[in-house]
């Protein structure tokens, strides 16, 4: 009987003391004491996830590096690859541009007929200023014809192979070219340089030069059909005890970065030698 | 016999990529002579007889590529090989000191020889010019370009013809 009044005083104990505890705590006045609580245990926790992920990494460790190794030297692989292609496609895309406004170059001028080719060399002397291109005398390309980008004029075929030409630049030191000032209206001669600096020559004193005229081919002499674009007056020199102005010349293309390039096909050079009186000895 | 088999495939070679790739690479206006320094440093190396051959099918390789008139390639990498059959004989012990004298007189020569014809033929070349733009930046180059080129083309001699191989 005894035994049984102190079991049920302690059942009741606990009771009150849990009840207590869950009216303290509904009452909002264990939240300090719970969340001390908490974050102890979670500290503990994080302690021992923390070591035991440790442990984990140093025992799987080798296996892990391997495969990461490995891994690696698959990704490096592929971005290799993958900048291979880059390249390749960037290569494509700056072929395509350059063949597109070849496109609409040929369009923009109908009367002549063009046939593309790619420059695949220059001239092995430093003194010369030739380009090789991949068409030749199979594809109808003949001595003379003149050769056109779409930015203007930069040479004429000098010498023809079966599959390739040489073409003279107008930059050559040998080039001598009948042009046309088009804002002054006037005849000159351009004439190519050792550096590959473009000047013009024979400008009568007369005329007025402003830097930023257009030169034009004049067409004169036959060597080169008229009004092809070669550049702008850069600056000129002008004195007067001269019997000519001269003056330098913006080339409109950029000689170094010759890729592709256009041979007018339709144009056979006038061969005026015959024509020229022979003085007597 | 290899010596003069070799040289077809291998002179094609190099003007292909003097044409291609040397030409491009201009120190102001002037570039290396890939034949030339190929040419002198073969001669150093090699018997005379397959170098005065190495030189006319040299010249007569890069004459069909260049705009420049045949008979200027041709003498002047013939007077590259004198030279160099000449050297070969006087300063055996230092071959570098002998390739750099190559070097520097040949391209010297060559390239005067080669202002001269043009000028001659209508080409308006001024001295001043071709001499500060063109041919002492040629020279630099060549000069830089024979230590590579003169260590390949003594082991290219010490393979197709090891008796031959002089140091």
């Amino acid at each position: 009987m005894r035994n049984l009044f102190g079991r049920s005083l302690q059942t009741t104990i606990i009771f009150l003391i849990v009840g207590g505890i869950l009216v303290l705590a509904f009452g909002g006045y264990l939240g300090g004491a719970s969340r001390g609580l908490g974050s102890s245990l979670v500290g503990m926790q994080t302690w021992f996830a923390t070591r035991f992920a440790a442990i984990q990494d140093f025992l799987a460790a080798p296996r892990d590096i391997a495969t990461l190794r490995q891994r690696n030297a698959e990704l490096e692989a592929e971005v290799s690859r993958l900048q291979g292609q880059v390249i390749d496609l960037q290569q494509k895309v700056d072929e395509t541009e350059i063949l597109a406004a070849l496109v609409d170059f040929s369009r923009a001028n109908p009367e002549s007929t063009y046939k593309g080719a790619a420059v695949v060399g220059r001239d092995p002397s430093p003194f010369l200023h030739y380009i090789i291109i991949n068409r030749g005398s199979n594809d109808g390309v003949l001595r003379g014809m003149p050769v056109v980008t779409n930015q203007g004029l930069i040479g004429r075929v000098d010498a023809v192979i079966a599959d390739a030409a040489r073409v003279q630049l107008v930059t050559d030191p040998a080039s001598a070219i009948n042009i046309r000032l088009q804002n002054a209206d006037t005849d000159a001669v351009l004439i190519g340089s050792v550096t590959g600096d473009l000047s013009l020559d024979m400008i009568s004193q007369d005329v007025t030069v402003e830097p930023g005229d257009v030169v034009l081919t004049s067409g004169l002499g036959g060597g080169y059909p008229p009004d092809l674009i070669i550049g702008q007056v850069l600056n000129v020199r002008k004195r007067d005890f001269e019997l000519f102005q001269q003056a330098t010349i913006q080339p409109a293309v950029d000689f170094t970065r010759l890729e592709i390039v256009l041979i007018i096909t339709n144009f056979r050079p006038v061969e005026i030698e015959p024509l020229v009186p022979i003085t007597p000895p | 016999m290899i010596r003069n088999l070799i040289a077809f495939p291998l002179l094609s070679l190099v003007v292909i990529v003097q044409s291609s790739i040397i030409s491009q690479m201009a120190l102001l206006a002037g570039y290396a002579d890939l034949m030339l320094i190929i040419l002198a440093a073969w001669a150093l190396k090699a018997d005379s007889s397959s170098a005065w051959l190495w030189a006319i099918i040299g010249g007569f390789m890069v004459s069909f590529v260049s705009g420049m008139p045949w008979f200027v390639d041709i003498a002047g990498y013939l007077f590259v090989v004198l030279i160099a059959q000449i050297l070969r004989q006087r300063v055996w012990q230092a071959p570098l000191l002998a390739m750099f004298s190559v070097i520097f007189m040949g391209t010297l020569v060559m390239n005067l020889f080669a202002l001269l014809i043009l000028n001659l033929l209508g080409t308006p070349l001024p001295f001043g010019d071709s001499l500060g733009l063109i041919i002492l930046p040629s020279m630099l180059l060549n000069l830089l370009f024979s230590i590579p080129v003169y260590a390949v083309v003594r082991d290219t001699a010490q393979w197709v013809s090891p008796t031959q191989e002089v140091e």
